[in-house]
């Protein structure tokens, strides 16, 4: 099934990386496998599942392997965001739990155990996470499972002292504070961020098993905040400017320099997400929100936009987020994230129980615009099917797709491309390879791949990931 | 929480009073809107702290090779080691070598071979270094830092002391190694 294109072998530091990267990712596995024996109903130690649910088609291929690192777990312990309550033998035959017990702040079930896991880097505080994509439903991420990345930890900012300062080539600078910025006329849009880092393992060949590993830096939230044309026009741009440097106030200061143009068009500063505050992981109390520009623009604890006629060079747009490619250029400012889709179910490390019907879905999104078509193939790319697109279909937003799959029982490979309204097609990683190369850094380019990913469904049902071509 | 809420209304109230008399704008409004105020010059300068590549915004100050070693030892080599390649399991980055390697296929992106500008070392440090104590190098310690790392990786001679008059006339190796980004690169259209 895998491509018979030589894989260079990766240098010491590499491997050891993407060992751990594995063994983060198989410790990630073997937790959810411990927690879908202790609250699927079934004794733990039969080891025996209950009712075939999507959700436990998850991790069939893990429980038959054993990972080695099954750890007893306290029944008592509620998965991440859940609380843990006393189940009765009949809900029917006694009063439930109290109304408001909860605080006035809602948890999720605790037989709901799906969570981010994250990339094993030298530190927790320069670290990113990924979104469960293979449980997400419909198109909008949790807030508490979008995807974070963060370069010098997760700031604790009291709004009531935040500001956002705007200068540099303005007619005046000014200083607004929460309270300022949420009386500008506001804007909610539903959007998806997506880091560049996304799949960054996958370019030589399939290494991350699940869906989270290769695809999980993408999310999709409700964001509400003023549109930053609004805050243009009221501190009034001077002639010949042309970028913006946008500022967050973590420990990293993190700094992105953005076209202007950008600013002028469909720029939010946000402080809502899915209804509510930020959380503290996206940015809170404010955040730049860019549409379909790679997730690092998207500058998260907003302080400072000083606009000026240059770019400023900071580290985060030259050392790093840049595209080395063969020969030893790099491409700078890269900001559009492509046209990108992925099938979530079926996906790496499940076991389909048998062959016959299922539904076979996944996301499409494009920061360009608009998915306007998806297309499923179950024979590794030689017959290509639409799938049906759920409405509405917003502009650069996860956008779901379904198709109905008869399964035959035989080896197959599952594989979805998208276009976009520009008419652009999601090409194949090989075809990115070719036109970017290999030889430029660990993985490749590492940023900005888009390409087509391919599911291997085993006779026996099990799903693994691929590299394959048609 | 209530409070804050009257005293807004109070005083949009009194705003919306002022401009247009309290009438509803049935057609919106494109602003003015009136909000914020005008920073003071500290409140700007505290904050105000990038490094351009032309210099602009370079604080004043300098430093030397033997007072950036001194900073070094102190403050940096405990993640970036002596030998400036990055001490495992810190996360600190290799600042010197891999001259030349971007196109050998497994190139070696450092502060000597990849970073296009002094000023976006010096900009970084400023605002991020030392990962245990982000922003507490003095200006002076910054320039010194800067005329260590680049006078060890022989992009400046060892006696250069760096200061905010001289920084943007520094060539960095990879100055021209960056190109824009030309996207689309695969045309699949239909």
């Amino acid at each position: 099934m895998r491509s018979s294109r030589a894989v260079p072998e990766y240098d010491d530091e590499t491997r050891r990386l993407i060992d751990a990267m594995r063994e983060a990712e198989e410790r990630a596995i073997a937790a959810r496998f411990e927690a879908s024996l202790d609250y699927s109903g079934a004794p733990a130690e039969s080891g025996q599942r209950g009712v075939a649910t999507r959700r436990q088609f998850l991790f069939g291929a893990a429980a038959l392997a054993g990972t080695g690192s099954m750890l007893p777990r306290l029944a008592s312990a509620a998965p991440p965001g859940a609380m843990d309550f006393p189940v009765p033998a009949d809900s029917t035959r006694e009063q439930g739990r109290l109304t408001n017990d909860d605080g006035g702040y809602g948890s999720r079930s605790q037989f709901e155990d799906e969570v981010r896991w994250r990339f094993p880097t030298a530190t927790k505080e320069s670290s990113w996470t990924m979104t469960p994509l293979a449980d997400g439903m419909g198109v909008i991420t949790p807030s508490g499972l979008h995807f974070e990345r963060h370069h010098g930890g997760i700031p604790n900012i009291n709004p009531a002292s935040h500001s956002l300062t705007i200068h540099g080539m303005v007619n005046s600078a000014m200083q607004f504070t929460m309270d300022d910025i949420k009386r500008f006329p506001s804007v909610s849009r539903i959007h998806f961020i997506e880091c560049s880092g996304n799949g960054l393992t996958e370019w030589r060949e399939p290494t991350l098993k699940t869906v989270q590993g290769t695809h999980g830096l993408t999310s999709t939230s409700e964001w509400t905040g003023v549109p930053l044309s609004t805050l243009l026009r009221e501190v009034g741009v001077k002639p010949r400017a042309a970028w913006i440097l946008a500022e967050g106030a973590d420990a990293a200061v993190m700094t992105r320099s953005i076209p202007l143009e950008k600013g002028w068009s469909d720029a939010i500063v946000a402080y809502g997400q899915n209804g509510e505050a930020l959380r503290p992981e996206q940015g809170h109390p404010l955040r730049l929100v860019l549409p379909g520009f790679e997730g690092n623009t998207h500058i998260k604890w907003l302080r400072r936009l000083e606009i000026s006629d240059q770019p400023f060079m900071t580290r985060e747009e030259t050392s790093k987020y840049t595209d080395l490619l063969d020969g030893g250029k790099a491409r700078q400012f890269s900001f559009t994230m492509e046209a990108k889709s992925v099938i979530t179910f079926p996906s790496g490390e499940m076991k389909l129980p048998g062959a016959g019907f299922y539904e076979v879905t996944g996301l499409a999104w494009s920061g360009r615009g608009r998915v306007k078509r998806v297309e499923v193939s179950a024979d590794g790319g030689k017959n290509w099917h639409l799938a049906s697109l759920q409405d509405p279909i917003l502009p650069v937003c996860h956008t779901r797709f379904r198709f109905p799959w008869f399964w035959d029982g035989q080896p197959a490979v599952l594989q979805s491309r998208c276009q976009d309204e520009t008419g652009y097609i999601q090409p194949t990683i090989k075809q990115l390879v070719d036109v970017r190369g290999l030889g430029g850094g660990k993985y490749g380019s590492i940023y900005h791949l888009n390409g087509i990913q391919s599911w291997n469904v085993a006779a026996d049902g099990s799903v693994s990931n691929v590299h394959h071509y048609a | 929480m209530f409070i804050i809420t009257l005293n807004k209304q109070v005083r949009f109230a009194g705003f919306a009073m002022c401009l247009v008399s309290g009438l509803v704008m049935a057609q919106g409004y494109g602003g003015p809107y009136g909000f914020g105020s005008a920073p003071s010059a500290e409140e700007l300068a505290k904050i105000d702290i990038d490094v351009m590549p032309d210099g602009r915004g370079a604080p004043p100050g300098q430093g030397t090779y033997a007072e950036g070693k001194q900073v070094y030892e102190g403050k940096c080599v405990a993640c970036h080691g002596a030998d400036f390649k990055g001490v495992k399991g810190t996360g600190g980055a290799a600042l010197i070598g891999g001259r030349g390697s971007l196109s050998s296929g497994k190139p070696a992106k450092t502060v000597e071979s990849y970073w296009p500008y002094a000023s976006t070392f010096f900009d970084y440090v400023r605002r991020a270094m030392p990962f245990n104590a982000p922003g507490s190098l003095s200006a002076n310690e910054v320039y010194a830092v800067t005329a260590y790392i680049l006078g060890e990786a022989n992009i400046i001679g060892k006696d250069q002391v760096v200061s905010a008059k001289n920084i943007a006339s520094i060539e960095m190796p990879n100055r021209d190694g960056f190109i824009r980004d030309p996207r689309p690169d695969i045309f699949n259209y239909d």
